[in-house]
């Protein structure tokens, strides 16, 4: 087996060290009552060139891109990667290391993550970013609680339109402690309904997303004046993040906490994970934040450096009384956003969600033009609903077939909404794929 | 010694990324733009994030220089115990980016993504046949999350028999993240300690034991590198009392093959997919932390659930007794696919044997090391060994003089100041990839640096002299927090 490399002898002459007389005998102090009385019964092993076979096969009965045009978003987004982000992340460096324990054997990653946090609270228009956590959903469900910790109240107020997945890990999360969820409706314009807000009392937090997941661009600065106006933190939550190189950042518009998903940020999609858990929050809160987080500081020489720091507030010091159970973060696909951050530069990310924005105005304006209602006439970034005519389910089937995947069925979330499709555009699609689209659509 | 590993070869500085470039240059490829411009209104509109404009020269000599001040398993012996550093064969990551797979977005119809739900239905079934459980869900995105969902199953089943529990016993060996994972359900963690031989008595865990206690989270080899012997009787114990027994299976590397863990009674156990199952650690993350239960606990497990059916695969919710969801889709299937490749690449001998060798090169580095360290438990390991600094107090040297000073040598320190239970603890993990050759490079260095304690300690204070930075400040760090530039 080309991964273990002892001989035969070398075996024998370490067995010889130790003072035992087989690899079985190490194993003495494993009481018959937990041994394994047969083998394990797996599949024989491959060699490199069949176990390629074997995953050729498989990955080729699976949709993808280029293959099919799939206008389905969310939560996941298919955008271009450039190849320096694919090369540069497949350094050994940061992919075989480990947390960065050791700082002067690490400043590669401990630098990289710096830089991570300072562009994903530019981004965001917060103070401080952490070092990231696993996906969006669980990063929101992190964000309410700490709320709850912060306020020492029990309730939270959650929109929603708030993608239906992360509610659902919320709850999740929420649910052993009794903490309580109010679920804001929404609005005929496809925004949160914030008028039950005054009537909850006992609130730590409003939680809405932006772009929410009918795609609408909610109004943030009415939203956080409203939970300030309760005693509450504000809290936003995306999954678009790129949204944010053209529109209003949720810490400019109030934001106390922004949480959310960075998979669009040079992340694959890979069946939805591993993506990126994005946090910020003030300066104020940051003792209150849970996961990792790097700090600039100097060495004994003086020089500029970095390490991992507030460790206080984590499991491996404070233990139960930590800010969270969390004790890594997610730091190869933070520093694949940083480089694919770098890459876009100011000018690149303005340019690319206008990109976005248009080509999905775009599809939006013909849909409309050949007759389907947009459900809500509020402003969207690159997703939208769109109400199809009846009988649409076979269309969607007869797309499949020529390897269309024309957006999301809305009514397994929302069951009044029948016959509406949530349907996203990003640069990966052309024009001409867009009219193909809709003539597929509308015939 | 031969000659020493590190060497200070030509490490070049960088400045931070907003430092470079300069506005309009750039480093993107953006598609022609085919629709006309619509522009957003005004009280949405901001003029976007404050980010530097680099060219892609700028990029890569960047991220190039940075890479250049890091140590990974691939540049040599990464010794931190309780980690599982192994060599992560580079054909997995090949599979992971195949087009099928990377491409694949979560939310296909079933009939379009039948390759990787195979692929995870059987991942599932490989980890259930490995640990001995009945059932498994992938979709905890790290070991911490794999605990919290074991923690959840626990209550959920309590829960669903009408009792509610408030105390779980936790063992002065475990991870930080356990009694942590433990409050997070609400769980008052009770600390049990550690005999005199480094594992869990029965009468601890029974004097602790009640009928208001969920449970016990037990890692097993534990912490110290030891099998916990007791298991089967205090599994017992705390069955007896209504308890249900929580596996902390982050040190699965030392009993592939030799232990059946559904045998012994335990109710749930969480994996560590980048440890055991070889994928990178990336520098802290992405991993899995899939959980395996025994069939008492399916109704509880997270969805959606793979289901089978005549050789067809598709996803489903309908579970009502479900604790829910703890990621967004899945899980961490980037990080399952790699898994899969390395256990259909290693097959059931060479796991087996992958456990063996792991054992055999802790203990063989416990047996060259045992006169220089202090080794507090002197009995046999498994995987890791840990040592003290208590032969070189005398010279004024610690523990963290002796981790930095093996940089010098050019090794990653092992893990320092874990387990608590042991003051100035050295764990040292070497894992199954590193050959003879390799530890006894290391063991070497280590007894150097032993000689150096007593002959010339200011070496050791000094350390390390030969990477990119010096000893860093972290207390200011931490006092004066600087988060961002």
């Amino acid at each position: 087996m080309r991964y273990l490399p002892h001989t035969d002898e070398e075996i024998d002459s370490m067995l010889r060290v130790v003072g035992a007389k087989s690899l079985d005998d190490l194993f003495s102090a494993v009481p018959p009552s937990c041994r394994r009385t047969r083998d394990m019964n797996l599949p024989e092993p491959l060699s490199e060139w069949d176990l390629n076979r074997l995953m050729e096969g498989l990955s080729r009965t699976v949709a993808a891109p280029p293959e099919y045009k799939i206008y389905t978003g969310a939560g996941s987004y298919e955008h271009y990667i450039p190849q320096v982000v694919h090369y540069l992340l497949s350094r050994s460096e940061f992919v075989t290391s480990y947390t960065p324990y050791q700082p002067e054997m690490s400043q590669g990653t401990l630098q990289a993550i710096y830089e991570y946090q300072t562009l994903s609270a530019r981004l965001l228009g917060m103070e401080v970013s952490n070092a990231s956590m696993y996906d969006g959903a669980s990063a929101l469900a992190e964000a309410l609680l700490m709320a709850i910790r912060i306020t020492r109240k029990r309730r939270v107020a959650v929109s929603c339109l708030i993608h239906p997945h992360f509610r659902k890990v919320v709850q999740t999360y929420l649910a052993p402690t009794e903490y309580e969820i109010v679920e804001l409706p929404y609005l005929p314009d496809g925004r949160t309904d914030l008028s039950s807000l005054q009537n909850l009392g006992d609130l730590a937090a409003v939680a809405v997303q932006s772009p929410n997941f009918f795609g609408v661009i909610e109004d943030l600065k009415e939203t956080a004046d409203r939970a300030h106006d309760q005693g509450a933190l504000f809290i936003t939550t995306f999954t678009e993040p790129l949204a944010y190189g053209i529109l209003k950042s949720p810490g400019t518009l109030g934001a106390d906490i922004a949480s959310g998903e960075g998979q669009s940020l040079g992340i694959a999609q890979s069946f939805g994970g591993p993506g990126l858990g994005i946090f910020a929050t003030r300066m104020s809160h940051v003792r209150s934040m849970p996961g990792r987080l790097v700090g600039k500081t100097v060495d004994v020489e003086g020089r500029q450096g970095f390490v991992l720091t507030l460790a206080t507030r984590e499991q491996h010091i404070r233990r139960e009384k930590a800010t969270s159970n969390i004790c890594t973060n997610n730091s190869l696909c933070a520093v694949a956003a940083t480089m694919y951050m770098a890459c876009l530069g100011a000018s690149g990310i303005r340019e690319l969600a206008q990109l976005n924005h248009d080509k999905a105005e775009y599809l939006k304006k013909r849909l409309t033009n050949g007759g389907c209602t947009t459900f809500f006439e509020s402003p969207t970034f690159n997703e939208f609903v769109v109400e199809l005519p009846p009988g649409i389910e076979k269309t969607y089937e007869r797309l499949l077939e020529n390897k269309i995947v024309a957006g999301l069925s809305l009514e397994t979330y929302y069951p009044e909404l029948k016959n509406h499709y949530l349907l996203c555009v990003t640069e990966t699609k052309s024009k001409e794929d867009m009219d193909r689209l809709v003539k597929e659509l509308l015939s | 010694m031969k000659d020493v590993l590190a060497t200070t070869g030509l490490i070049l500085n960088e400045p931070l990324l907003w430092e470079k470039g300069k506005p309009g240059r750039r480093g993107f490829s953006l598609p022609v733009r085919d629709v006309e411009v619509s522009p957003l209104e005004d009280r949405l509109a901001s003029r976007g994030p404050d980010f530097p404009d680099l060219s892609e020269v700028d990029v890569v000599r960047h991220f190039t220089r940075l890479s250049t001040w890091n140590f990974g398993v691939d540049t040599g012996i990464y010794p931190l115990g309780s980690c599982t550093m192994k060599y992560n064969p580079k054909i997995n990551d090949k599979q992971a980016s195949l087009p099928g797979f990377a491409g694949a977005h979560p939310l296909l119809p079933g009939e379009l993504s039948q390759g990787l739900l195979r692929l995870m239905f059987e991942l599932e079934r490989f980890l259930a046949e490995i640990t001995g459980m009945d059932a498994v869900t992938l979709q905890p995105a790290a070991g911490a999350q794999g605990e919290l969902t074991g923690m959840l199953l626990i209550h959920a089943y309590h829960k669903s028999r009408g009792s509610k529990r408030s105390r779980i016993l936790v063992p002065d060996t475990a991870h930080g993240t356990n009694p942590a994972s433990a409050a997070l359900c609400g769980y008052r963690p009770i600390p049990v300690s550690s005999n005199e031989h480094g594992i869990l008595s029965v009468e601890s865990v029974s004097n602790a034991m009640d009928e208001d206690t969920a449970g016990i989270m037990i890692t097993n080899p534990n912490t110290l590198g030891l099998f916990e012997e007791n298991l089967k009787a205090i599994v017992d114990l705390v069955h007896a009392k209504g308890g249900l027994v929580y596996g902390d299976g982050a040190n699965m590397n030392a009993v592939l093959g030799m232990m059946d863990v559904g045998c012994t009674g335990l109710d749930v156990l969480h994996l560590n997919l980048h440890k055991t199952f070889s994928t990178p650690h990336g520098g802290g993350g992405p991993g899995a932390g899939p959980v395996c239960v025994k069939k008492h606990l399916e109704p509880f497990l997270p969805v959606p659930r793979i289901v089978e059916q005549k050789g067809k695969y598709r996803f489903s919710g309908n579970f009502p007794q479900t604790i829910g969801k703890l990621h967004a889709f899945y899980g961490n299937v980037g990080v399952m696919i790699r898994a899969y490749s390395y256990i259909r690449t290693m097959g059931t001998a060479n796991l087996k044997k992958a456990s063996q060798l792991a054992v055999l090169n802790a203990n063989y580095i416990k047996e060259r090391l045992k006169a220089t360290f202090h080794l507090p438990y002197d009995r046999p390991c498994m995987h890791e060994c840990v040592f003290t600094d208590r032969n070189q107090a005398g010279f004024k040297v610690t523990t963290l003089d002796i981790a930095k000073r093996l940089m010098d040598y050019g090794f990653h320190p092992p893990t320092i100041y874990f387990p608590l239970v042991v003051n100035g603890a050295i764990m040292i993990e070497p894992t199954e990839t590193e050959s003879r050759d390799d530890l006894d490079r290391l063991i070497d260095a280590l007894q150097a640096i032993a000689d150096e304690a007593r002959t010339d300690p200011a070496l050791l204070h000094r350390a390390p002299t030969k990477c990119k930075r010096r000893r860093l400040d972290e207390v200011t760090a931490a006092r004066k927090h600087i988060p961002a530039g």
